[in-house]
């Protein structure tokens, strides 16, 4: 198979991960299976390698100016060490990539961004960054990223550290810290719904971080997880991903996530104009959480019908491993989005009936 | 991956066990395990007929669903009603757990398919 390798590949094999192309990268899909590494990291933690994920710097004087034009989020309001989640949109509304900024100074970021993503961003953000006194690196290459996820991810990780923990609060970052001796950057952060960190390293120093997180870990019932379980775990906590609930079509507002677009910060910023314009006029679409009343699985892409009459698509659908249920998230007509309604999942071309539901999977469980 | 004895296979990696003119049809070891954890199953109803390759059911895993085609034509005289429950079973065992039980519609489509030792063969090219 043909793709790029994060410098953990080896381990991946040696662990029996079966191994996929994801977005240009050889990524293990699972290891022992995509149900246990998903219930490992609900109950107790999983270990994933996220070093697929890009890292773009943007520092100097003109950082946040520029920034809070790039970004929909408020940059200007962040504090130093602080994580957002924010989108960058274009002029239309739809959406280039979301992303993590990691905010060091006003006068340094560093945005973590979707893998297959990477190029695309990094040529839209030099490409509008002219007048604004920023530098722009694309660091992807040289960072290695793990994702500690589960609520005895905070026990694990203590055991290599010299610091408090607890004492970073969710979505802020501790740089220089020391984790089994290899320097790195800490933020509580991830992907998953529950608790944990993202440990940012040299490539060097990741196999060292990776070995002694699953040595330590294995007392807390710490287990490798794949992208199989990294993707089941964010649908059930409604986080999007790009390219499904998001996407160049698919905007920000529409998919149920206007509190990360601030349109009515200060600044101006590429894709307020258009989706204030949506805003004020009514969206026609909306995503909806649904559960299948039928047997079958939905999956990305099946046609929702309403009395034979197509009113939208699925974005994500799967039995959920939480839940054990037939459940998915919906892009469907706003006229249709009420919660209750009846509708039809086309599953292999056969109607399938389904309720329209709210999106909180994990909170209704 | 484990090949039973005496039975043909597809090159889609299902299975058929001949008793006469009806036969057993199930998943074969590689599909279970390139699909993972079976989490659903679709059977067809009884007396569904249908063409050789026309699928008659579907196995799916969290991640993936995989439509079964017929080894041969035929009419549906029974289902496994069991797997419906517990699709896990096809992870279990997939030769013990067969999925449809078919009344052969025309023998001589058996010949265009694989004997186990051709489909031992065909497996090691896959691989």
């Amino acid at each position: 198979m043909d793709g790029r390798k994060t410098p953990l590949y080896e381990e991946h094999v040696k662990l029996g991960g079966k191994i996929v192309n994801y977005a240009g990268w050889l990524l293990p899909v699972q290891y022992e299976g995509l149900i246990p590494e998903h219930e490992a990291v609900r109950n107790k933690a999983g270990l994933f390698d996220v070093s697929h994920m890009g890292a773009i710097r943007v520092a100097g004087k003109d950082a946040e100016k520029f920034l809070d034009y790039l970004l929909t989020n408020d940059i200007s309001k962040m504090k130093d060490n602080q994580v957002v989640y924010t989108f960058m949109c274009y002029p239309h509304g739809g959406v280039v990539d979301d992303l993590l900024t990691y905010k060091f100074s006003n006068e340094e970021y560093v945005l973590i961004v979707n893998a297959a993503n990477v190029d695309k961003d990094y040529d839209w953000i030099m490409d509008k960054k002219e007048g604004f006194d920023v530098e722009v690196e694309n660091q992807s290459d040289a960072t290695s990223i793990l994702a500690l996820q589960g609520p005895e991810a905070v026990n694990i990780l203590q055991k290599l550290v010299d610091i408090d923990l607890p004492e970073i609060k969710p979505f802020y970052l501790r740089r220089d810290v020391k984790v089994a001796g290899i320097n790195a950057m800490i933020s509580r952060t991830g992907y998953t719904g529950e608790d944990g960190f993202e440990i940012y390293v040299d490539n060097e120093g990741v196999l060292k971080v990776w070995d002694e997180l699953l040595k330590v870990g294995k007392d807390f019932g710490l287990k490798p997880a794949g992208l199989g379980a990294r993707d089941t775990l964010r649908f059930e906590a409604t986080l999007p991903l790009y390219g499904q609930e998001i996407s160049e079509e698919i905007n920000p507002l529409e998919a149920g996530l206007k509190f990360f677009v601030k349109l009515n910060k200060e600044a101006d910023f590429i894709g307020k104009e258009a989706l204030t314009k949506m805003q004020e006029e009514g969206l026609k679409r909306k995503m909806v959480g649904f559960e299948l009343k039928g047997r079958g699985i939905p999956r990305e892409g099946y046609e929702v019908q309403k009395d034979g009459k197509v009113i939208g698509h699925v974005t994500t659908g799967y039995m959920s491993p939480t839940l054990k249920k037939s459940i998915g998230n919906a892009l469907i007509d706003v006229n249709e989005a009420e919660i209750g309604n009846e509708v039809d999942i086309m599953v292999r071309n056969k109607p399938v009936k389904a309720v329209i539901r709210d999106r909180k999977f994990l909170q209704n469980r | 991956m484990k090949v039973m004895k005496d039975l043909y296979y597809t090159k889609d990696h299902e299975w058929i066990k001949v008793e006469g003119d009806l036969a057993y049809v199930g998943i074969a070891d590689y599909a279970q395990s390139s699909l993972g954890d079976i989490v659903y199953v679709e059977l067809p109803e009884v007396d569904d007929e249908f063409e050789k390759e026309e699928a008659f059911g579907a196995v799916e895993s969290v991640k993936a669903a995989s439509d079964v085609f017929m080894p041969v034509g035929g009419k549906v005289v029974e289902v496994n009603e069991e797997l419906i429950d517990d699709p896990a079973l096809l992870n279990a065992d997939p030769y013990e757990n067969w999925m449809i039980k078919i009344e052969i519609a025309d023998k001589a489509e058996l010949d265009e398919l694989m004997t186990s030792e051709e489909y031992e063969k065909f497996l090691a090219e896959e691989e």
